[in-house]
């Protein structure tokens, strides 16, 4: 495969999840993480998962990854039922995950080694080109310690990129991040998005940062986990986390999430 | 440049303090050696040639016995991490065996093996196995899992994510475990050199016990020094290159 087939759009794959169910035994008994829930993800959409601790929008991630397998119910993905981590769903974490045994450009290289198909000059132009998407061009010899976190979470999105997957799975990837470099980095992924066409599931509890990033806002509820509601974002991309129209539409979801939080516990 | 010449001049002084003691303490100069005495064992040792022959074959049965060590202690090390079978045996085994010192395995290699080179093996081995053991299963359990659920998703399974994953993360661990290794099979194996005369081979261990018996302490003094220095240098060759390279990746360490 030659270098420009492979820098070229994937097409997006889209996701099915039929009446999935999940639960663990921990110290305090069996907890239903997932409570029948069924999600459909368009290719090429980008979809919020919203909702407070506990609330088994991380283990649904995780479960489409191919990490965890559900109790119940079916996960497709392109209409083929995922079994396993593929290489076509790469998972950015919020720990940023990444091996501080390799420098920068081998740690985005550490996937693209395992892809068949490619010479190692053309593995590097790659892991150049993502490390250049994202920034940090300059720092490809830098060691992981060294570098901010929000410069982590970039190298993160260069590793998770550089297969060329068809599905991005995000698991609060700007939790631990200062507001300021949460911000740099909604301009970034929203630009990325639509430079490399992907179908993005993107995990958080900040409503406003899901406002800002997702098509679909897909509202968590905990204990069990169940989908309570779902609003579609309007607005014009790029989106600035700081405009009047989003905080409409986040005001908005926090009422809602507010409503079932009060609901449960006055029950 | 400071740091060395604080060093040299200490030690100097060092020589001279020694000198000093040697000609006007009322000492016995058979007993207690001059810088110059030692200096001259030395040199004359160098051109017999009976100091390089005598750390050529200590060296021989440290460095196979330690590399027979690591062979076997690594794999274990990761299998006893993986497996609890593995854990529940062996790793408690070597758990206890960690804790004895590796000298007391003298007595019954000389008894399994008599006075022959596998003995000084068997010590050797049995001083760098276990805490190599303890080390790798240390490294492996502390290594943080998501580790290995990034490498999973990225396509690495089996026997990849073991070379490329599991063990780069444990390195810390595992450098460590061989430093202790090596600290362990070296002290060991002077102990047993002191203690048993293998005819096979006259090792540093067994130069200092004939030191002894014919009451030549500056022959004792200098093959001191020479076990000192190579203990210095197996640090730099051996381990100064991975703590080095440690200390950059992680950023662990004070930078200097």
């Amino acid at each position: 495969m030659s270098l420009e087939q492979e820098l070229i759009n994937v097409a997006p794959e889209s996701i099915e999840v039929t009446s999935v169910s999940k639960s663990f035994v921990g110290a305090r008994g069996r907890t239903l993480a997932l409570d029948n829930v069924s999600l459909s993800v368009a290719e090429g959409e980008f979809v919020c998962l919203v909702g407070p601790s506990g609330c088994g929008k991380s283990t649904l991630l995780n479960i489409i990854a191919g990490l965890e397998k559900p109790d119940t119910g079916t996960v497709l993905a392109s209409g083929k039922p995922i079994v396993e981590p593929g290489r076509d769903r790469m998972v950015m974490f919020q720990e940023h995950a990444l091996f501080p045994w390799l420098d920068v450009i081998g740690n985005v290289l550490f996937g693209l080694k395992l892809k068949p198909g490619l010479s190692n000059a053309e593995r590097l132009e790659v892991a150049k080109y993502y490390l250049d998407l994202v920034g940090l061009s300059k720092f490809q010899h830098a060691n992981i310690h060294e570098l901010s976190g929000g410069m982590k979470q970039r190298v993160a999105l260069a590793r998770a990129l550089a297969p060329n997957p068809r599905v991005l799975l995000m698991d609060e990837p700007f939790a631990a991040l200062d507001a300021l470099t949460r911000e740099q980095l909604y301009g970034d992924i929203q630009r990325i998005w639509e430079a490399r066409r992907k179908t993005i599931i993107f995990v958080t509890h900040n409503v406003r940062e899901a406002a800002c990033l997702g098509d679909r806002v897909i509202l968590f509820s905990p204990n069990p986990g169940r989908i309570r509601n779902e609003f579609k974002i309007e607005l014009d991309r790029p989106r600035d986390i700081n405009s009047v129209n989003l905080a409409n539409y986040s005001s908005q979801i926090t009422a809602a999430l507010k409503g079932f939080i009060n609901r449960e516990a006055a029950e | 440049m400071k740091h060395i010449l604080t060093s040299l001049a200490f030690f100097v002084l060092l020589i001279v303090a020694w000198d000093l003691f040697t000609r006007f303490a009322d000492v016995s100069p058979v007993m207690f050696p001059s810088p110059l005495n030692v200096g001259q064992y030395l040199w004359q040792s160098v051109q017999d040639g009976s100091l390089f022959s005598t750390t050529f074959v200590t060296m021989k049965r440290l460095l196979i016995g330690y590399a027979i060590g690591l062979a076997f202690g690594v794999p274990l090390g990761l299998f006893s991490a993986r497996f609890p079978v593995v854990h529940d045996t062996v790793g408690q085994l070597a758990l206890g065996l960690q804790t004895l010192p590796s000298v007391c395995w003298v007595p019954l290699a000389l008894g399994w093996f008599g006075q022959t080179e596998l003995a000084m093996l068997f010590v050797v081995v049995m001083g760098t196995l276990w805490s190599v053991v303890i080390a790798t299963e240390n490294g492996v359990k502390t290594m943080p899992p998501i580790y290995l659920r990034a490498a999973r998703t990225m396509g690495s399974t089996g026997l990849h994510s073991w070379l490329k994953v599991i063990l780069p993360a444990s390195l810390p661990y595992l450098v460590g475990g061989m430093k202790q290794g090596w600290a362990f099979a070296w002290r060991s194996l002077m102990a047993a050199e002191i203690f048993v005369t293998i005819l096979t081979g006259f090792g540093l261990g067994q130069l200092l016990h004939y030191g002894r018996e014919l009451l030549a302490m500056d022959q004792v003094v200098a093959v001191m020094l020479v076990i000192m220095a190579i203990g210095l240098l197996a640090d730099r060759i051996l381990f100064s290159p991975w703590e080095n390279f440690l200390h950059r990746r992680w950023g662990t360490g004070a930078l200097r």
